[in-house]
This record gives C-alpha cells, structure tokens and sequence, in this order.
C-alpha cells in the first residue's frame, strides 16, 4: 500500500493550517459565509440539515488497519460513535461542530488520510474498483495510476473553481466495478500490443439528467495521462456552461457540444500541453507501483475451509454470497455486509470499525477496502482462515450474507440528513431488507441490485440500479418512482421509468409484486432479475406493478 | 483606488503601459492574432468562484505570452498561490477587499512554490 512521502506530509500539515486559519478568518469576518463556502467545501466539509458534516476520503477505497481505528476514533471523539460508508468510497461524519474540524482533519493526517476535495466544484476524490489487486479477472491493479491522480488533481491551481464538481473512476479490469461510464471521466486500464495504456471516458453522470459517458480515447499510453487529464479539465472549465448549475455538468458539455468537438479541442490542449511534461511522472508513477506491491501470499491447506462449507449452513450461505474468486485460488476476496436487515445501509459503528481492522490485521494482509456499493472488503484472505474470520465477524454482527442479493440495498442520507432531500430513503430500504428477510426469499431470488435516491440528485445510483427509486415530494407527500433494468456495470445503462410513482406504504408491496413477477417469469434459478428483465422488457413487469390498471384496460 | 498584491505583499499600482482587458469567459484560442505588441494583459475576476482566470493565464502563458498577466477584480488571498502558479504576476483588488483581508492574510500564501504537486509531477 501507498505510504505518504515527506513531500506529501508536508503538505497535507500546511493544507491543515490553512484551514484552521480559514475557520478563524470565517469568524473574525475575513472571508463572508459565500466566500468560506466553496473553501470549506474542498476540505469536505458540509452543512447539513441538522448540522456540519465531514467527508472523509478513503482514496481509491484502501485503507489499512491503523487507517480505520482511526476513523473508528474521530467517530467516537466528534461524533457518536458511527460514521457512514458512501457510494464514492467516502466516510461521512455528521454531527461534528465547525470548531472541532481542523483537529479531525489533523487526527486523520496522523495516518495519511484527509478530505481534501471530497466537495465542491473540484476534482473529487478518485475512485476505483474495490477488488483492485486480488481480483482474478484484472490487467493491472488500477490504484497506483489512482494515487498518481490524486497527487495531480489535490490543489491543482486551474481546477479548483471548476463550473461544477467533477469526478473521476478507474478500473484494471473488463468486468467494470467501479461505475466507470456514470462518471465525468472513467478509466479502465487496457492492453494493446503489449503495452499498458488507458481508455478514456467522458461524460457520463447521474443527477438529473443521467447519461452514459463516451469513449474519448480508445488507447492513451499510460506516459500520456496526466498531460491529457489537464487538456480535458482546461477544455471543460473555459467551455462548460456557467450560467445554469444544472446545465455545468461535463456531460453537458460534450451532449450540446459533441464528442468529436470535445476530442478536437482536447487533442489540441494536449499537444501544447504534453511537451511540459519532463517525464518524471512515471518515475512518481513507478515508485508508487513498488509501494502497491502485493503481498506475499500465504499458501494454506483449503480442508478446513471444505469441512467447514460442507458441516455449516450458515458458513456455507455467507461463502455463497460474500466470497469473490482471487487471483490465488487459495485465497478469497472477501465482502462484510454494511446492511445487516434493518439497518442504515453504510453506518458502522466505532467498534465494528475496530473489529474489521482487527480481522484485517489478523487476516487479511492489514488491507481493507470500502466499496461503492457501501460494503467494507477484505482483499486477500487465505481459505483456510475463513471460517475463523466467519465467526469473529458473527461475533459482531458483520457476518450477515446477503451481498449483491435484494437486501444488499445502496441508499442515500435522504430526508433523515440530507438538506436537498425530498424523501426518505434509509428507512425505504430498510422497510425492503427486514420484508424479504421475513419472507426467507433473498436467497432464491439471487442477485438483484435496489438503489434508492431521496432526490432526483441521484446520490443513490437509482439510474443504474436493476431495480430503481427514486423518492419525490408530491405536494407534501413523498412518492416513489421506480425505475427497472438499470446497470452500473460493464454494459452500463440507465434505467426505465415503470409508471407512476408510489406513496410511502405502497412501495414495500409494490417490489414485492415486482419481485413475485420475476419469480413465475425467469427462465430457471440461474436466470436473474436484470437478465430476465432485458429478455421481456418491460411490459410484463408493468402489469405486475399496477394490477389494477391492467383490469381497468381488460374491463 | 486599488491595491496590487504580489509576493512582497501590497503595493501601489507603478504600471503605465496600456492593458488588454479580457473578460472572464474569452476563448483565448481566438487572441493569437491579437497579442502582437501586447505588453500587459489584464484578466477580470467578476467572482471569486469563477475559476476561468486561471485557465486562461495558463493557456496565454502556452501560447508563449512573456508580458505582465494581472488578475483583477474578487479574488481571495487563498486563492493568492493558485493565480500565481497558473501564470499571474500580480492581482488587483479593490480597497474594500484590501482592509478585509490584510497584506499578513496574503503573504501566508506568498510562497506558492513549495508544496506544488503539479510542479513536482511535471518536472
Ligand atoms: C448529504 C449531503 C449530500 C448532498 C447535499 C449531496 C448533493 C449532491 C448533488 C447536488 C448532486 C447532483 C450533482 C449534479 O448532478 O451535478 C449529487 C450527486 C451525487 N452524489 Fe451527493 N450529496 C450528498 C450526499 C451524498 C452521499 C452520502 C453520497 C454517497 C452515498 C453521494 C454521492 C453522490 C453521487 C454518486 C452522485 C451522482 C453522480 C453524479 O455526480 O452524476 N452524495 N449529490
Ligand atoms: S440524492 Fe438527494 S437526498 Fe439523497 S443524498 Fe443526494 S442530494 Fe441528498
């Protein structure tokens, strides 16, 4: 794992100052609240509805153990003792006072971690694919180019008053995880001929208007990044729309402008642009490779792992569900759930943080990863260890198994923290996780991805879940808009409204109708929802959802 | 009248030549032709959230302009690194803006060339 060099240490200790000094000068009338707002909001600080919020970032979703009994402390220092996991590999706190956060920000600096541009109209906190660096089906682990990012993007002197944020995702791997073509630019790491090189994707998003971003560069050698990272984010910030907030996202830009004028225009930013560059970037790059060496493996005998899959139901369920093949057959990825039935999807609590950094320890290489999909992962875990592990996270109530399955749900804040909400999400997907639980049926109905938005921001992913919802206010009441057939993954797509949206009570009934639909319609057990979804389309699923409607057409 | 912020802190404005004004949202890709004989270029800054400026000093500086870039208008004393290291030689601000933040608030951030990523990574 990427270790902090002096140069970066140094810097995070003056970035802390400044900040410190921003909050005085706030107070002492210096800067005016519409001044400090933007300021605040690149060293992840928030106003929320009830309070200040901090978003940590984890980058590129690694932390290691001391990372996360840190965390685990601020939680219980300026917190109350949680913090939640978010779709864009963060940590938020909310209940910190304004006062406090320049020691957060401190503490977090004694591990290597802070928050900087984890907000505002800057270039976010790079994400990547949580199973970077032990998944089997990967080219090449995608963090270090990750870290070599963040290195370019933090304080970059023309990119921190953007028009509007802007975000980055990178994969190593066909099989994308990391939501590469819903984010301003994605990157997938890509061979040709032998050689490294990078994809480039440009102007996807979610929010209001989603889209699915285009391929900019098919084959950008890898020495080419950065100069051409800088054209795209010049390009975007003289050429994005600046008069309407809605209109100011990139994919804006390249939908009312054009991808091949988009392209023109980067390619010639690129060629002023690329000579500057020395070439010592890939000696930054090649250094940060060496530090994201894997560990050396442990080779283990895989017989108490059999006996335990084959004597144990309930081991044998959760090794269904949360393990994903590693590279090194003995070995397995492993995902702790964040969404026991019933729970906030995302919070955990101080001691549960310390216990995943305990097991990591133990077990895991010292490794963790957060994923976008709120879930905590241990990377690399011998076979042999995981019944031990099972148990030890049993103990803690961090061994449900329901990863990837109905209740594995990704919610937003909502209307229980979040100023812009206009419903409730948490409690809707924790409605779903507790009624699928009591009807015992997660497990037959296999994989089906919810993801729930409390506003057409879509903080949620609903646009890309295979089932969707979106939460409304109609006139005071909220409303649920479901949206089916949605994908984040490699052949990403947006999803389709079914109709009109449902009130707070109706909602349950109305995924269990859905769900009870797909059941009598697939094509056997191995068939899932979204398969079965894109062999019918959508009509059948309609009638599900609105009976009466369909009797009022027979009549 | 105005003060002109560079990395010695505040000073008087001592230029007399004539400045080419530009507006925050120019495309400098169409001043090529222009430039000929400029000497000194001034970039507005209607608010400090409006980040073109830099992005346009930068671009003015590839395209080989060597006279005297000026930031004028809102601009924050934390924002006073990032002009620099974009391309500026100095920033205008208005007396309001000068008694709010007062030149100590500015020279914290006079020595933009240490702890610079970009500087580093492009070598
Ligand atoms: C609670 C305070 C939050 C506020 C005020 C907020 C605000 C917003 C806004 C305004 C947008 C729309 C941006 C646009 O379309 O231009 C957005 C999008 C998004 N936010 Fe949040 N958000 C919050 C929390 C979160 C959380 C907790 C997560 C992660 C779980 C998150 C992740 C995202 C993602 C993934 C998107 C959509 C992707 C895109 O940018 O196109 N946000 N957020
Ligand atoms: S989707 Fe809306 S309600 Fe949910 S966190 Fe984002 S802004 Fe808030």
């Amino acid at each position: 794992m990427y270790k902090y060099s002096e140069f970066d240490t140094a810097f995070l200790a003056e970035r802390n100052a400044q900040f410190r000094a921003q909050v005085e000068r706030r107070i002492d009338g210096s800067l005016t609240e519409d001044e400090f707002k933007p300021l605040r909001l690149m060293n992840g600080v928030y106003l929320q509805l009830h309070a200040y919020m901090l978003r940590v970032a984890i980058p590129y979703g690694t932390l290691n153990s001391a990372q996360m009994r840190q965390l685990a402390v601020l939680a219980e220092t300026w917190d109350k003792g949680y913090g939640h996991f978010t779709t864009r590999q963060n940590i938020q706190y909310n209940w910190p006072k304004l006062n406090d956060i320049p020691d957060m920000l401190d503490a977090l600096a004694k591990v290597g971690l802070h928050a900087i541009q984890t907000s505002g109209n800057t270039i976010r906190n790079v994400t990547a694919d949580h199973f970077a660096g032990a998944a089997a089906d990967e080219i090449a682990d995608p963090r270090p180019v990750a870290e070599l990012i963040r290195q370019w993007s933090t304080d970059h002197p023309e990119f921190q008053f953007l028009g509007r944020k802007f975000k980055i995702a990178i994969t190593g791997s066909d099989n994308d995880r990391a939501v590469i073509k819903a984010h301003d630019i994605g990157l997938q790491i890509v061979e040709q001929g032998g050689e490294e090189g990078v994809r480039v994707i440009v102007g996807g998003g979610l929010g209001r208007t989603p889209m699915i971003g285009k391929v900019l560069r098919d084959f950008l050698p890898k020495a080419d990044l950065l100069p051409y990272l800088e054209s795209v984010l010049s390009v975007y910030n003289l050429l994005g729309r600046r008069d309407n907030k809605y209109k100011a996202r990139i994919k804006i830009t390249v939908h009312e402008n054009g991808i091949d004028d988009i392209r023109n225009r980067v390619e010639r930013q690129f060629a002023q642009i690329k000579p500057l560059f020395s070439g010592v970037d890939q000696d930054i790059l090649a250094g940060i490779e060496e530090a994201f060496a894997p560990p050396a493996l442990r080779q283990t005998s895989a017989r108490a792992f059999e006996a335990a899959y084959t004597n144990d139901p309930v081991f044998r369920s959760w090794a269904d569900t949360n393990l994903t093949p590693h590279r090194d057959p003995g070995h397995a990825i492993v995902t702790i759930s964040l969404k026991a039935h019933g729970a906030t999807p995302g919070d955990a609590s101080a001691s549960q943080m310390r216990v995943m950094a305990d097991l990591a320890e133990r077990y895991a290489y010292d490794e963790l990863r957060i994923s976008h999909e709120q879930n905590v992962i241990l990377p690399h875990v011998a076979k042999a260890d995981l019944p031990a592990l099972h148990a030890a996270l049993k103990e803690a109530e961090l061994g449900t198994a329901n990863v990837g399955l109905i209740s594995d749900i990704i919610a937003c804040p909502g209307m229980d923290y979040c100023a812009l909400a206009t419903a409730r999400s948490i409690p809707i997907a924790q409605e779903i996780a507790t009624r699928f639980d009591e009807l015992k049926l997660e497990h037959e109905i296999g994989e089906l991805k919810i993801k729930i938005s409390g506003c057409i921001n879509a903080c949620g992913h609903h646009h890309v879940g295979h089932i969707g919802i979106l939460g409304l206010d109609r006139a005071g009441v909220e409303n649920y808009q479901i949206t089916l057939g949605g994908d984040g993954g490699t052949d990403a797509t947006i999803g389709e409204r079914a109709g009109p949206g449902f009130s707070a009570e109706e909602i349950v009934p109305a995924i269990e109708r859905l769900v009870y639909a797909y059941l009598d319609l697939r094509d056997g057990g191995d068939e899932h929802f979204l398969q079965t979804y894109r062999r019918l389309g959508l009509a059948p699923f309609k009638a599900a959802l609105y009976p009466d409607h369909q009797r009022e057409k027979a009549a | 009248m105005t003060t002109i912020v560079t990395d010695a802190g505040f000073g008087p404005d001592t230029e007399t030549g004539t400045w080419l004004d530009l507006a925050s949202d120019t495309d400098p890709a169409g001043l090529s032709f222009q430039l000929d004989g400029v000497t000194q270029i001034r970039i507005a800054f209607p608010s400090f959230a409006d980040g073109r400026g830099f992005s346009i000093a930068r671009r003015l500086r590839l395209m080989g302009f060597e006279g005297r870039l000026r930031a004028q208008g809102h601009v924050l004393a934390d924002q006073y690194a990032m002009a620099r290291r974009s391309g500026f030689d100095d920033i205008e601000i208005d007396d309001d803006m000068a008694a709010r933040q007062p030149e100590d608030q500015w020279l914290a951030r006079a020595e933009w060339h240490a702890h610079n990523y970009q500087a580093r990574l492009r070598g």
